[in-house]
């Protein structure tokens, strides 16, 4: 880059420059799995949006006479297209039950993951910025939780306290903030030992200033990362609690509570768990690729 | 040594003709991946290394002088791809070689030595295993052989204590007695080339001494031909045979030492041995009697780190007992190798640590008794540029957004900021465009004006150049030093330099500090230090200094050249 004849500013030119987060999303158009990731999760998403418009009947509505109705595709004189992806045990359609179910599931990922995300970020920001003793009732508190079986505790909690949508949210949210804390507290410490923040301190900023506009834009990527990590552990963790029964209650459409109801029926009719089984692992892998993806695109120096 | 092999033979044909060349690159050409400077990494490279000689391969960050070696070893990351010319070794083309011919190659007839002995040796393995690692890959020799050879290796790079050494960890030694385990290494089948890419650059100048002198020993007694790879024309005149100056990827001048160094021909090598800095000479100290800004009495600092269930408690006088005055308007100099404490004078003298004892009196206001609270008002009086230039600024923020900060946190109102930003930014000669940038979109060179800018935004009294221009090129260096000056004189700054190299002390300072495991051992005007040396240490710091034997030629004695672009050393 040095020239020595060259008087020229060695700049690129102005088109050229483009700030990361510009850059970011140039790299972001051209990575493969990140494209796919995000349009399923789009679709996902928009599905769950409109589900009172789009849905074909009301996903509680019971029709005893047409229950155990398999999808279209199956060869059985009772399938009709009335009924797309056919009707559960109590004669409810399945296709508006997964499309209601979707709202569930992304409702309980998406908040879950805000509340672990909030509590780990703080505590492993403040664990890795100020070190020492404070680094050391963080980290106890961090092992604590990571000693803590989850679904038990989940389980444990919520038959105490009785089970409702929120408060599976927060038990989730509660229990899941330990990969944000781990990760955010070494990357912090990573980036305290640079030298901009020891010029920032000597330039005078205050402590909260520095780890918002210093450290937290330089941890963003790997935050970015744990979340769609955690979003779809959420998710798997919400269906397990709703197959165990201990999740969201019934008649509320859950994909882990028609996975439940399902089981009984698997040996006869194997669909009813194969079709809310698919949408969960398409919702999960999507949300995996995109955080892969993401981790490409926002730390590329992080890829070997 | 090296009779007992098998390859004997060979060697002894070599010997008698020793001008056949054992390695000879023809019009080597490497193409970069994306065009973004220039389209190849290196371009038509032709050179020669004979055995027995040193050939010293010179050129600044981005000249493609690692490409060389890396293409020869066989070792180009997968996105760089030879288009064209050949690498000629021992008779065969090496760029035509499989990756397993390759490999019985490597280590074998030809052997590298990193930049980083730090990171070049594996530290789950002793160093012991590590050159036997080596024999044992490449020669079907039993342990007790294997074994025998290392312990002899180990004796032939002078390290002491070779039975204790066979067994200790990398990360129980040193960094020169690490780069002479990676020089062992390197020997151990007497190889026919030996590559050495910057293999003391991260040592200290006393260390590089020693394994240059190890080196040029080496070569008299072993026919290898020596590939060296530097960026310091000291080493050139200290060990070179032959040099070869490479720029942009393309060769513009090689020959002899005597004639590269004495009467180079191309402007570039010119310009670049103009900007190698010049040995002090015997000038008076000058004592201004201006004020005193920075009052440094009894200053102490002691690590301790706290014995756990299975590691002692260690206790580390880091800054011991240092007391200095520097009045305005001076630079003063603090010299040390590492581990001499500088670093951790600084962050006391910043109060980014906290000092066990002694006062720091910054114009009036003592740093060291202030509470954090009450320190922040006075921050501004003292500021820092840091060594490093790409982790000095934050790489998520623009310039403009990192500049202002300070004078915002002083309570400038924004508009007299900016004003003040780029009245900066002109006297540090960046564009005005600069603030609507990233950090990545500059090179090393421009991000420490930056820094520097950054730096004087709070109106300092004082600045501390805390390695400052260590990691640039000498020509940036250079500039970036009669910078530092500039400013100094311009808004009469006091200035305390923190390096290393004394040649680059005695280029801007009026006096020095020599420091030696946290004291002071040595302190006086800059051209008394390097004429009449007391302490022992400065003494051995002084001889130390590569290429004493050289007398750098005046450039302006040469006439000039058709220099395309002026004699102007330029890195906006």
């Amino acid at each position: 880059m040095s020239t020595l004849q060259n008087n020229a500013p060695t700049m690129p030119s102005e088109a050229l420059v483009r700030s990361p987060r510009q850059m970011m999303f140039q790299h972001a158009k051209t990575h493969r799995g990140l494209m796919l990731g995000g349009f399923v999760i789009a679709v996902i998403v928009l599905v769950a949006l409109l589900a009172p418009l789009i849905a074909p009947h009301d996903p509680y509505a019971q029709m005893l006479s047409r229950k155990l109705i398999p999808p279209v595709w199956f060869d059985s004189p009772k399938t009709t297209w009335d009924h797309v992806l056919g009707t559960d045990h109590l004669g409810r359609d399945y296709l508006s039950r997964l499309m209601y179910g979707a709202r569930i599931s992304l409702m309980i990922g998406f908040s879950a993951m805000l509340i672990s995300g909030v509590i780990g970020t703080i505590l492993g920001i403040c664990a890795g910025y100020f070190g020492g003793r404070v680094d050391m009732v963080i980290n106890f508190i961090i092992t604590t939780r990571l000693s803590m079986p989850v679904v038990l505790v989940a389980l444990a909690v919520i038959s105490i306290v009785g089970s409702s949508l929120t408060v599976v949210i927060w038990v989730i949210g509660l229990l899941i903030w330990d990969r944000f804390a781990v990760v955010v507290r070494s990357a912090t410490q990573q980036v305290r030992g640079l030298d901009f923040v020891a010029s920032a301190q000597a330039l005078g900023s205050s402590t909260p200033r520095i780890l918002f506009s210093d450290v937290l834009p330089n941890i963003s990527n790997h935050i970015i990362v744990i979340a769609t990590l955690e979003m779809a552990h959420a998710i798997l963790l919400e269906a397990a609690l709703s197959f165990l029964g201990l999740g969201v209650q019934p008649p509320t459409p859950s994909w882990g509570l028609m996975i439940s109801d399902a089981k009984g029926l698997m040996f006869f009719d194997g669909w009813l768990i194969a079709v809310p089984g698919t949408a969960l692992f398409m919702l999960v892998l999507a949300i995996n690729l995109l955080g892969d993806g993401l981790r490409d695109v926002t730390a590329p120096e992080d890829r070997s | 040594m090296g009779n007992l092999m098998k390859h004997s033979g060979k060697i002894g044909e070599h010997m008698t003709n020793s001008t056949k060349p054992i390695l000879s690159i023809r019009n080597l050409t490497v193409a970069l991946p994306v065009q973004v400077e220039r389209a190849n990494a290196v371009e038509n490279l032709t050179f020669d290394v004979r055995p027995k000689e040193i050939l010293c391969v010179v050129g600044e960050s981005g000249s493609g002088k690692s490409i060389t070696s890396l293409a020869t070893m066989g070792l180009l990351a997968s996105s760089l791809k030879v288009t064209g010319g050949e690498i000629e070794f021992d008779g065969r083309d090496v760029l035509k070689l499989s990756e397993s011919e390759h490999n019985k190659l490597r280590g074998d007839r030809m052997a590298m030595i990193f930049q980083e002995p730090m990171t070049a040796l594996n530290p789950a393995y002793t160093v012991g295993n590590q050159i036997e690692e080596v024999l044992r890959v490449h020669r079907s020799f039993d342990a007790a052989e294997r074994r025998e050879r290392t312990l002899k290796l180990l004796d032939e790079v002078r390290l002491p204590d070779p039975e204790r050494l066979f067994n200790s960890y990398p990360h129980q030694l040193s960094g020169g007695q690490r780069q002479r385990i990676m020089i062992a290494m390197a020997l151990a089948l007497d190889p026919k080339l030996l590559i050495a890419d910057e293999p003391t650059t991260a040592l200290d100048v006393t260390t590089q001494k020693q394994i240059l002198h190890l080196l040029k020993q080496l070569n008299a007694k072993h026919d290898a031909g020596i590939m060296f790879i530097t960026h310091d024309f000291g080493v050139v005149a200290e060990i070179a045979d032959r040099v070869v100056v490479m720029r942009h990827g393309q060769i513009v001048e090689q020959g002899t030492a005597d004639e590269v160094l004495n009467n180079p021909q191309h402007p570039y090598t010119r310009a670049l041995i103009d900007a190698v800095p010049r040995r002090a000479e015997d000038r008076e100290m000058t004592i201004s009697e201006n004020p005193v800004v920075v009052d440094v009495q009894g200053l102490m600092k002691t690590f301790h780190t706290s014995g756990g269930m299975f590691k002692k408690s260690r206790t580390v006088a880091a800054v011991n007992d240092i007391s200095f005055q520097v009045r305005r308007g001076e630079t003063l100099g603090i010299v040390g190798e590492s581990g001499s404490g500088k670093t951790t004078l600084v962050r006391c003298l910043m109060r980014l640590i906290d000092p066990d004892s002694g006062a720091i009196n910054i114009s009036g206001v003592d740093f060291a008794s202030k509470t954090a609270a009450e320190l922040r008002r006075h921050r501004k009086d003292i500021q820092i540029v840091f060594q490093d230039p790409y982790g000095s600024l934050n790489p998520r923020r623009t310039i403009g957004s990192q500049l202002i900060q300070g004078a915002i946190n002083f309570g400038m109102p924004r508009e007299e900021a900016w004003k003040r930003v780029y009245e900066l930014l002109e006297i540090v000669q960046m564009p005005k465009y600069s603030v609507h940038r990233y950090p990545s979109q500059f090179s090393g060179g421009q991000r420490q004006r930056l820094c520097i800018a950054r730096a004087l935004v709070v109106n300092p009294k004082v600045l501390i150049a805390d390695e400052a221009v260590s990691a640039l090129d000498v020509s940036i260096q250079r500039e970036v030093l009669k910078l530092i000056n500039d400013i100094r004189d311009r808004l009469g700054l006091t200035v305390i330099f923190i390096t290393h190299d004394l040649r680059v002390a005695a280029q801007i300072c009026n006096e020095v500090l020599v420091m030696k495991h946290g004291e002071v051992v040595e302190r006086g005007g800059v051209g008394r230090i390097f004429t009449n040396p007391q302490h022992e240490y400065t003494k051995a710091l002084i001889a130390a200094q590569p290429g004493q034997g050289w007398e750098i030629p005046d450039m302006a004695e040469f006439a000039p050249q058709t220099l395309s672009g002026g004699h102007k050393v330029a890195e906006i």
